[in-house]
């Protein structure tokens, strides 16, 4: 009997599980073979902060969201098509995202009075009129894994967590995925523990096979997704953290530096100082510090030795680096500030993403002590809003803030592979031992860029002593003289100011370069917002898009630009900080959307809001 | 025109002198203050160790005793309070082939900065340490630092400090350092010796100078310094001699075994022969740890010169920099991004 297929446009799946139940494994695994296939696709793995919460609670269910489709995929998508809820907390937490009419996945081997009681379910929702709503298949997906794998001797409790992957094995026939890239990697991984790939291996099998036998059911069907017709080019999928890390590593390349790292662990930064800790091959140094403001001096120590200093973190981490921040604003060195945003105050969501330190990035120092702030849209944006960061800290002797966030840091994407072979070098030359007669100045400056000389230890006759304290602004010995302390406040702001003429006019995204309404946003927003304003225009509507890169400067056409629209809309996941920057910078209307819930806006919210906007 | 400059291009150098490693800018020390004579030492040893300027990196933190790299005509770095330690490391990881000093006081290095000369001495990052302990905050007015005697009275402690004091070489021994000396700002002949062990000494080398405040704690060494009373309260540590001390090195260090702990005795006294008297050995940590603690009693001297030396095979930066070497150019950034699962889109 000849299966039917039904062809989709797009999917949004939803794998959620308790903390131990590999759901960010089987959500990766069912990514990369979704990647293989062809489909343009988002991921939003969302984890709790706890590494090992109580099992079966509410508050320990992990999960992971993938998007894809043979169109372009800017989300994660607002509502799952499928959710797989492998125990009863995870179905209580993620029920209500559930599209009505959605395909709803169980294991009702794990559905036991126990674990209804943990979820805080009286008695079991499965067959309940709360269900009516969804198509329900719910199967005793535990049973079935230990029945697939019990030839390969595992211990009950190994072979139980065997069930991800008889899952993944059942969705993956559902969505016409191919099994191979995920055997392949099961081989690897346990290559030491051969009964475990084995059994794994097995699982995968019985969960697809499983979905063929099933097919006669009348519930139970086959969806095909095609390929999307991206731009022609190798592609592979690549997170934020990994496609940020070789960013910074290419940009010290293309500087001729090598690359400090000081970092100390924190969520959900620490990613980045795993990733460039595997980079030895390229000559990277990483140091994990005793504390965040080690973590960032020893960055500066690096930059004044010549070597391009590197430092990441996140929120609370960054506020510790501040002082130290502003000794590599105040001794003019090149640094790269990474932060990895999550929702605050204080230890707030770890795991969890926002934009609320915009602020932070850009006013967060005592004194005046500006600094270039970029930002980056989406994982694959990561390695070139990199690049960029070294660009400008060793072209203007500053320390740059990238902001990134968890969202973009973990979430993964299809990326068209760059020819690293025709990016355009930016090689740095050190100030050279002075010629006879000729005195050497540290503050020595570049009359284009304002940025100083920069001298390394090692070289000859460029022996120099530098610190916190204000400096002559021709010597750069201690000066304690007003007029100077003026000057050089001034200088170090016009030396920040400048940037903007050295970085590309602001863009619009989508739509007109004037007319009704401007969506303004930065960051991981960009997905939402460009999908927002792509349906509101496919309806009829003068709405624009427009992204912002460069936050700090802004880019020197962006204030005319927004004068051109008669109304302003900014989401952020803040409570209105660019909003409040644009209204200082340009003296415009800009309007809040916010949203600090730790989750990503979802299209419709800002539809509403285009709409309601339109409306008045 | 500096001297270097000058001498550019000449077939042969004449060796460097104090001058050269002296900065054109203004001392601004208090008149009579311990700096001035570790500073003229510091400038007067660089050329004995035949170092070159551009290759010296002085690094400090803030306070009075951090201002010092100011004076010196090599490369040098006054960071921020408490974190010259991270710095210096980071110094060393960009470029080990640097001699790196770092200079810093009792609140500096071991109160704000305390974490970071924990870290710098565990991993044994390799750079010379001097440690100013004044046992007072100068720069910020004389408030109590943490090595002050209890009962300091400062403009924030008017009735008293009630801190215990912590002693540095104590917290360097307890850190896992493997250098750790002790000298006098007054001690001209002797403070070259030591800072050219230290220099010697591959991996972190702590040294604790005891450093006159003429201003907010004038004599707190004071008992141990003046000439009067020197030769009892200082124990003048020699690598396989006897631990002798007093004008005619008739009292000694013996190790007294009801007590667990070293004990100032008189040769000849209660029949205490040359032959009671340890020998010291700098390779002896548990050794190194009593004579941290000596000198807490009226009648004991204060141990002076190396208390402890045990080079490791080797250095953090070594270790770190021998991993970043064995991986380096196996694979190329391009091979990295196009590895893995890729797919062509037509």
């Amino acid at each position: 009997m000849v299966s039917e297929v039904q062809v989709l446009e797009s999917a949004v799946v939803r794998f959620a599980g308790d903390s131990g139940d590999g759901m960010q494994l089987t959500g990766s695994q069912f990514t990369s073979s979704t990647a293989l296939s062809g489909s343009d696709l988002a991921t939003f793995p969302d984890f709790p902060a706890e590494i090992r919460a109580p099992v079966g609670t509410t508050f320990g269910v992990s999960a992971f969201q993938i998007n894809f489709g043979a169109k372009s995929i800017k989300t994660v998508g607002d509502s799952p098509d499928v959710l797989v809820a492998m125990n009863p907390a995870a179905l209580k937490v993620n029920l209500k995202n559930l599209r009505s009419g959605g395909l709803l996945v169980v294991d009702s081997g794990a559905f036991t009075k126990r674990n209804l009681q943990k979820a805080g379910y009286e008695e079991t929702p499965l067959g309940t009129p709360m269900m009516d709503d969804y198509q329900v298949i719910d199967l005793d997906i535990s049973r079935m894994t230990l029945e697939a794998v019990k030839e390969h001797g595992l211990g009950n409790k190994e072979a139980l967590r065997c069930k991800n992957m008889w899952t993944l094995g059942m969705v993956l026939w559902m969505f016409s995925r191919k099994r191979e890239p995920i055997t392949k990697w099961l081989d690897k991984k346990f290559a030491k523990l051969p009964a475990v790939a084995a059994a794994n291996i097995a699982a995968l099998n019985a969960g697809h096979a499983f979905g063929e036998t099933a097919e006669l059911s009348a519930t139970f069907k086959r969806y095909q997704i095609g390929a999307t017709t991206s731009e022609p080019g190798l592609y592979r999928t690549v997170t934020g953290s990994q496609a940020l890390s070789w960013g910074i590593v290419q940009g010290g390349q293309l500087a001729d530096l090598n690359v400090v790292l000081g970092s100390y662990p924190i969520t959900p930064a620490s990613s980045i100082l795993h990733a460039l800790s595997g980079m030895k091959e390229l000559g990277v140094v990483t140091f994990q510090a005793e504390d965040e403001i080690a973590a960032i001096c020893a960055a500066i120590g690096a930059s004044f030795a010549g070597s391009l200093g590197v430092t990441s973190s996140s929120g609370p981490g960054i506020a510790l680096k501040m002082e130290a921040m502003g000794l590599a604003i105040s001794t003019e060195l090149p640094l790269v500030v990474i932060n990895s945003q999550r929702g605050g105050p204080s230890t707030g969501l770890p795991t969890k993403t926002e934009q609320s330190d915009l602020y932070q990035a850009i006013y967060g120092r005592n004194g005046d002590a500006p600094i270039p702030v970029i930002s980056t849209r989406s994982p694959g944006d990561c390695f070139e809003v990199a690049i960029e960061a070294v660009r400008l800290a060793v072209k203007y002797m500053t320390p740059v803030m990238l902001l990134t966030d968890g969202f973009t840091a973990n979430a993964a994407e299809p990326w068209m592979l760059p020819d690293l072979d025709a990016l355009v070098p930016f090689k740095v030359e050190h100030a050279k031992t002075p010629a006879e007669g000729e005195t050497f100045s540290p503050y020595k400056r570049d009359e284009k860029t304002l940025a100083r000389n920069w001298a390394i230890p090692g070289n000859v006759g460029t022996e120099h002593r530098i610190g916190g304290i204000e400096k002559d602004f021709d010597t750069g010995h201690i000066s304690y003289d007003s007029d100077n302390h003026q000057r050089m406040t001034d200088t170090r702001q016009a030396k920040i100011d400048g940037i903007a003429n050295d970085i590309p006019l602001q863009a619009v995204e989508q739509g007109n370069t004037s007319g009704k309404l401007a969506v303004v946003g930065w960051g991981s927003t960009f997905g939402p917002i460009s999908e927002a304003v792509r349906i509101a225009r496919s309806d009829g509507h003068d709405a624009s898009h427009i992204h912002i890169r460069y936050l700090h400067p802004f880019p020197s056409n962006l204030g005319e630009l927004l004068a051109g629209y008669d109304s302003i809309i900014v989401p952020e996941m803040n409570t209105g900080q660019l909003k409040t920057v644009l209204r200082d910078k340009f003296l415009i209307d800009a309007k809040p959307l916010n949203k600090v819930s730790g989750l990503p806006f979802k299209i419709q919210e800002i539809l509403d809001a285009i709409h309601s906007d339109i409306a008045e | 025109m500096n001297e270097i400059s000058a001498l550019k291009g000449t077939p042969e150098k004449a060796p460097l002198t104090l001058k050269d490693f002296t900065s054109d800018q203004e001392v601004r020390w208090c008149p009579g203050c311990g700096d001035y004579a570790i500073l003229k030492v510091m400038q007067r040893t660089l050329p004995e160790l035949g170092v070159t300027r551009e290759n010296t990196v002085f690094v400090s933190g803030i306070g009075c005793s951090s201002r010092f790299p100011y004076y010196m005509d090599t490369y040098g770095f006054h960071t921020i309070h408490g974190r010259a330690p991270a710095v210096a490391t980071g110094v060393k990881l960009a470029n080990p082939e640097l001699d790196v000093w770092m200079i810093t006081g009792d609140g500096d290095g071991l109160s704000i900065g305390g974490n970071h000369m924990l870290h710098v001495l565990r991993r044994d990052v390799d750079i010379n340490i001097l440690l100013f302990n004044n046992m007072i905050y100068g720069l910020t007015k004389g408030q109590f630092s943490p090595t002050s005697k209890p009962g300091t009275k400062s403009p924030s402690t008017p009735q008293g400090s009630v801190d215990p004091a912590l002693n540095p070489i104590g917290f360097a021994l307890g850190s896992g350092a493997r250098f750790v000396a002790r000298t006098v700002d007054t001690a001209i002949k002797h403070m070259p010796g030591v800072f050219k062990r230290a220099h010697g000494f591959k991996g972190a080398s702590f040294v604790e100078i005891l450093q006159n405040c003429i201003v907010y704690a004038d004599q707190v060494w004071g008992d141990v310094t003046q000439k009067a009373t020197a030769a009892d309260k200082q124990l003048l540590l020699e690598n396989g001699e006897k631990m002798l001390f007093g004008k005619e090195k008739d009292k000694g260090i013996r190790f007294d075994l009801a007590s667990f702990s070293l004990q100032a005795v008189m040769i000849g006294e209660n029949g205490i022969t040359e032959d009671d008297i340890l020998v010291h050995d700098e390779s002896n940590l548990q050794m190194a740890r009593m004579l941290a603690e000596l000198g807490a009693e009226a009648n004991e001297p204060m141990a002076m010169g190396v208390l402890y030396s045990e080079q490791a095979e080797y250095s953090y930066t070594e270790a770190v920099l021998a991993q970043v070497e064995a991986q380096k150019g196996k694979r190329t950034l391009k091979d990295m991004i196009y590895s893995g699962q890729t797919w062509e889109v037509k």
